[in-house]
């Protein structure tokens, strides 16, 4: 309730003070040097250059020197797909950024955020039925759990089982290493062991990502077995196959960043999409071609490229003929809804599509 | 008093007429922090006529009159200091005119904000008028003669008193008066040509006589709004900020939210920029100006300031006219009540305002919020410092009442003048003022009141000896 | 008293006077007296005041306590969003602590007594309670689909009896299988408990559900909204789980099998609050008016959730606490009406049909306005 001294400047000193638990990325700078590609650069959709700069610049990366590429990163994970020796060329930017004193984004900014999705400590145990249903930190996405999709379902949500992936966008990659095993401990304690369940859906791919290619990176165990939510629609679809009425719609696909970490779940996807009716139509900014909603970039202040950016994703998906652009991440949603609709589109959250499959 | 009481009845009607202890008890009081004092009767006249009735029977009985709209300044100013007959304005509501080609509209001395919001979206939907962040059931007489201002103060010409187009007053003694151009011509335009005495009865909390109608400015309403946030980690760059953005033209509402809650925004500064305009490439236009303006700072480039990205549903509340969520800081301390020193000061006080804000906070242990609104293209700040309090712990409200005063104080002493200041503030702000200007106010209420009827106590001077 | 300890935290800003889009004073008590003291805020302050010793129950207050209407507006409209869903709840207390120091006005008084005595409140005997149905042949209760649950103002009002029988007759027609319990009904107790007698309703709803359970009721549509709610939200509390509709419910979902004929007329729809704000239920009766040919459906300015109460909740039909005259709710309802271009009101409530029919005549419009009910417009429809 008090205010206290130095209320209109953060304190330096707390900024800086943080418990750095030992966990280490696995990442191989020999790699980098013998690779020939540089596909994390040469792909890259934000940065160009020529491949002999784009092997300078990440070299020095792997040497863990300053790059531009640091502060010219718009942090869309692509880089962790284009890798073809899975040396998490991505995960490696933002370790160096912070380590580097770089911030992506204003640090006022940075700092409210890191503040705001903090676990609070307010869990409480609770009986709980599978499905068990993770909704992360989104509370306005409690009204998707519903219907025949979710029957049965149980849902934990709150800053204390939130996954923080998101840092990675902030180069605060210690703040996950902080709070992710905590996060992992409490819904072990107070959900999982106590309930009998092993199985967790991630509602937002982001979890799943976390549990299934961040935290083995950095070597955090995770205890239970994610699921992704994919994994479960293609499941419970199955199940009702017969109470699905096809959409029979052409759809484009928002593909969010931290797909990029489980590129293998697009089959999943297709399947659910087959599923229901909704055909994923082709066009230019799909599947690795994916571009980054922008969001991260509006953050980071450079409102033209995210803007060009949304352009681009948006006329394509106008060119393509669709009716419907689907989300998984709300984030995504929310940042580029109003563009969507203005250009005549539905936006929709995939797990709404499927209720309208099922009548819902 | 029993034929007073009687010839009241009589004037108003048995319904609009009370001198029953519920009625005594709450219009004895605002949701403010300042003590109860009980009027002897309550009134709600429905006429012009009905309140020259009760003004000329006040003076011959030397009964004090406060006049009372929505009984929201949080100051105290409708608390009937020395007793005698509360005037509730309201049922005195109605819409009279409203002028689009001159933009103006012509109201009620009782008429509410949010009534009159209502009545132009739905009769005359291409204008606005300059709404208060106050409740909607505020009074648009009442804001205007405290001085308020609102969510159009910077684009569009100040505080609320500086929009009037014209009053009609009814004196103490019972004379009713027309000022500005409706004296003269069919029409409430303007106060110009004609010598200002609208003037006479803004800021002067009731003392020189009643309201019963008002003439406002109008805007256009464009069709499209937005707002951008910037949000900064030092309070020494906001002057700087609200020249830049002030300068562009561009923005309509320009206000400062400095709060130690909620956790996220402690330590920060949010400078909330509203944007409206006719068509898309217009808005695209003036934000890229606002946001160009603002890159340039040295802040921007050392990544010490950005602009925060907004969810919709946060948007929304920053576009709120009124905004709701401001009435809602009084359930802070889950006590139902706030109260604010609101100054009107220069735009380069701003940091030291706040620093001084915190430190009465902290001297006083309390919470509070800061905040403040631009007035004009950055021609001076309404800073505001708020103290919510729990009506139901009297040593929180005790310490919340030493935080205003303190706040009072301070802001003077910085060189800022408390708006719509209560009967203590008013104090301090007479010893401070010239003894010429305080001469003046008072030969003035003389010749309008000469028996000092009108909310008595209020900026009559103690003991200085003038 | 139940909330004693959260009544200090309403901070008496206002915002609960008007509806949400701020076009006129929404809160039927506050509108009539106009003093600060009957608005919801000042009523909640003088309520505190008086807990802590500092106000007498005196008969004016009990006038300010007794007159608000239940109507919800303050509960949309409050700015406090920790305390607004409980505003309602906090009169009612108030109320049930008024009623159990015996300390309450005459007409409440006897409200209660007739309720008690006689099974309804309006000095009409029990045994006339089904003759609204006269010549309508309506089967009593016997193992029916539903249980058609008229009430007291359905049953006895001699203005309101005639939307009974329009909506009796039309379930009819549309094959709904219904009887009625006709003089073994009882009052519903809606409007006890939110006159703040907790027991006689609790005895009341205690005696409902035992009868319904003993003849095999499993689903009651209801004439008024104001049964509707406690049927469905309080019944369950006292072991009464029946599958409860609102009578615009059923006709909504039947009306493939009586199909509206051709009415040309132009139709406001009046949110009564107790399916409304109440029950969230706004589109049901909506839904009917735009199935039926040649209707033009208008919305007032004050609609849904800002709708104006038509002043007769809270017990206010029976005790009339709220008083009549140019500046009571259902006039200024009925000059809204007729601004919004409509030739229609359409409403869904007993009460507010008799209430604004009465203020239709005040207002001297009755040559040119009508106030009918759902059922009513469905019927002349099928007439012409």
């Amino acid at each position: 309730m008090h205010g206290e001294r130095g209320i209109c400047r953060p304190s330096q000193e707390r900024l800086q003070e943080r418990s750095s638990p030992m966990y280490e990325l696995k990442f191989d700078p020999l790699l980098c040097e013998q690779c020939e590609s540089i596909d994390c650069v040469m792909k890259c959709q934000y940065i160009d250059m020529t491949l002999e700069k784009a092997r300078d610049e990440r070299l020095k990366l792997a040497r863990g020197e300053h790059s531009t590429i640091l502060e010219e990163c718009v942090t869309c994970y692509a880089c962790e797909e284009y890798c073809p020796y899975n040396n998490h060329p991505f995960y490696q930017i933002v370790e160096l950024q912070e380590k580097l004193g770089v911030h992506p984004t204003p640090k006022p900014i940075e700092e409210s955020q890191v503040r705001m999705m903090a676990p609070r400590g307010r869990i409480e145990s609770e009986e709980l039925t599978e499905p068990l249903i993770d909704l992360c930190f989104f509370p306005m996405l409690r009204g998707s759990i519903r219907g025949r999709l979710f029957e049965g379902a149980s849902v934990i949500q709150g800053s204390d089982v939130f996954c923080n992936l998101m840092f990675l966008h902030f180069a605060r990659n210690s703040v996950i290493k902080e709070r992710l095993p905590l996060i992992i401990d409490n819904i072990m304690s107070y959900y999982l062991t106590r309930n009998n369940i092993e199985e967790l859906i991630c509602f937002h791919d982001e979890c799943y990502g976390t549990y299934t290619k961040w935290a083995p990176a950095f070597g955090i165990e995770v205890p239970f077995k994610p699921v992704h939510l994919f994994e479960y629609f293609r499941r419970r679809l199955t199940e009702l196959r017969s109470e699905i009425k096809p959409l029979d719609i052409s759809i484009a696909y928002q593909r969010n960043c931290s797909t990029r970490l489980i590129p293998e779940i697009e089959d999943v996807l297709n399947d659910v999409f087959d599923l229901i009716g909704a055909r994923r139509v082709k066009r230019r900014y799909d599947y690795e071609n994916a571009l980054c909603c922008g969001g991260p970039m509006e953050a980071q202040q450079r409102f033209d490229l995210a803007e060009e950016n949304q352009n681009k994703n948006v006329n394509d998906m106008k060119e393509a003929g669709v009716t419907h652009c689907v989300f998984n991440c709300p984030f995504c949603f929310f940042t580029l809804m109003e563009k969507v609709s203005k250009a005549g589109i539905m936006p929709i959250m995939i797990s709404d599509l499927c209720h309208q499959a099922l009548g819902e | 008093m029993s034929s007073v009481r009687e010839r009241l009845a009589q004037i108003v009607g048995k319904s609009y007429f009370s001198d029953a202890p519920e009625e005594r008890f709450i219009y004895s009081r605002d949701p403010g922090l300042q003590k109860p004092h009980a009027p002897d009767f309550v009134v709600m006249p429905g006429s012009v006529e009905e309140v020259q009735e009760i003004l000329r029977l006040a003076n011959a009985e030397k009964i004090p009159v406060v006049p009372m709209g929505g009984g929201l300044v949080l100051s105290g100013l409708t608390i009937p200091l020395r007793g005698g007959i509360v005037l509730d304005m309201k049922r005195m509501n109605r819409m009279l005119e409203v002028n689009e080609t001159s933009r103006y509209a012509v109201v009620e001395g009782g008429a509410s904000q949010g009534m009159l919001k209502a009545y132009l979206e739905k009769h005359h939907p291409a204008l606005k008028h300059s709404l208060p962040d106050a409740p909607p059931i505020a009074t648009i007489a009442g804001n205007v003669a405290i001085h308020g201002s609102g969510h159009l103060s910077q684009s569009e010409g100040g505080f609320h008193s500086e929009m009037v187009t014209g009053l009609e007053v009814v004196l103490p003694t019972g004379e009713v008066v027309k000022l500005g151009s409706c004296s003269t011509v069919p029409g409430w335009f303007s106060r110009a040509p004609l010598p200002d005495l609208v003037g006479l009865f803004l800021g002067w909390n009731g003392t020189t006589g009643i309201i019963t109608k008002i003439g406002v400015k109008l805007f256009p309403k464009p069709r499209l709004e937005d707002v951008l946030v910037f949000m900064t980690e030092d309070i020494e760059t906001i002057p700087d900020i609200i020249t830049r953005v002030t300068a562009t033209e561009l923005a309509e509402d320009l206000t400062l939210s400095i709060a130690p809650k909620p956790d996220w925004l402690r330590g920060f500064q949010l400078t909330i920029i509203n944007v409206v305009a006719n068509s898309e490439s217009e808005m695209k236009f003036r934000k890229r100006v606002i946001i160009g303006t603002l890159s340039e700072g040295a802040y921007f480039h050392n990544k010490e300031a950005g602009f925060l990205p907004l969810p919709p549903n946060m948007k929304s509340t920053f576009m709120d006219a009124p905004q709701k969520i401001l009435s809602s800081f009084a359930d802070v301390m889950k006590g139902g009540g706030f109260e604010y020193v609101g100054s009107i000061m220069p735009v380069e006080k701003l940091p030291e305002a706040c620093l001084a804000g915190v430190d009465i906070a902290e001297r006083n242990d309390v919470a509070y919020s800061l905040g403040a609104r631009v007035i004009g293209r950055g021609h001076c700040i309404m800073f505001f410092n708020a103290y919510p309090f729990n009506r139901a712990d009297p040593d929180n409200m005790t310490r919340a009442a030493r935080a205003l005063e303190d706040t009072n104080e301070v802001a003077l002493r910085i060189g800022g003048i408390p708006w719509k200041a209560e009967y203590s503030a008013q104090q301090q702000i007479l010893k401070q003022m010239d003894p010429n200007t305080y001469r003046l106010m008072e030969r003035i209420k003389k010749v309008l009141d000469p028996n000092g009827i009108m909310n008595p106590g209020n900026w009559e001077v103690e003991a200085y000896g003038i | 008293m139940e909330f004693e300890d959260i009544i200090h935290r309403c901070f008496r800003c206002g915002w609960c006077k008007l509806p949400q889009n701020f076009a006129d004073i929404n809160c039927p008590a506050y509108l009539h007296y106009r003093f600060e003291t009957y608005s919801p805020g000042g009523r909640l302050w003088l309520i505190r005041a008086w807990l802590n010793g500092e106000l007498n129950m005196s008969d004016r207050f009990q006038e300010i306590l007794f007159s608000c209407a239940t109507c919800k507006n303050c509960v949309e409209a409050c700015a406090l969003p920790k305390i607004k869903d409980l505003l309602v709840d906090i009169m009612i207390a108030a109320r049930e602590e008024v009623v159990n120091r015996g300390v309450i006005p005459s007409p409440v008084r006897e409200y209660f007594m007739g309720i008690q005595n006689r099974g309804n409140p309006m000095k009409r005997p029990q045994a006339e309670r089904g003759m609204w149905a006269d010549g309508l042949e309506i089967p009593r209760f016997d193992g029916h689909d539903y249980l058609f649950y008229v009430g007291d103002v359905g049953s006895f009002d001699e203005s309101a009896v005639l939307m009974t029988r329009a909506v009796a007759s039309l379930l009819g027609e549309a094959g709904i299988s219904m009887g009625i319990l006709a003089e073994e009904e009882m009052s519903d107790g809606n409007d006890v408990k939110a006159l703040g007698e907790r027991g006689l309703f609790e005895y009341i709803a205690v005696n409902n559900i035992n009868l319904f359970k003993e003849r095999g009721v499993g689903r009651i549509i209801t004439l008024s909204p104001h049964a509707y709610n406690t049927m469905k939200n309080d019944y369950p509390l006292l072991g009464g789980n029946f599958e409860v509709y609102h009578y615009s419910q059923v006709l909504n979902s039947s009306l493939d099998r009586i199909p509206p004929g051709n009415l040309s007329v132009t139709v406001a729809y009046h949110d009564p609050c107790y399916l409304g704000r109440w029950n969230g239920e706004y589109y049901a009766p909506r839904s009917i008016l735009g199935k039926i040919p040649g209707m033009n459906v208008v919305e007032m300015f004050r609609t849904m959730g800002n709708a104006l109460c038509c002043g007769g909740g809270g017990g206010n039909y029976f005790t009339d606490m709220l008083g009549s005259g140019e500046e009571s709710a259902s006039r200024y309802r009925i000059r809204e009406a007729s601004e919004s271009g409509a030739e229609v009101l359409a409403v869904a409530c007993p009460i507010c049909y008799k209430m604004l029919q009465d203020a239709v005549k005040d207002e001297g419009l009755d040559d040119s306005f009508r106030v009918m009910d759902l059922a009513q417009i469905v019927l002349e429809s099928r007439r012409r």
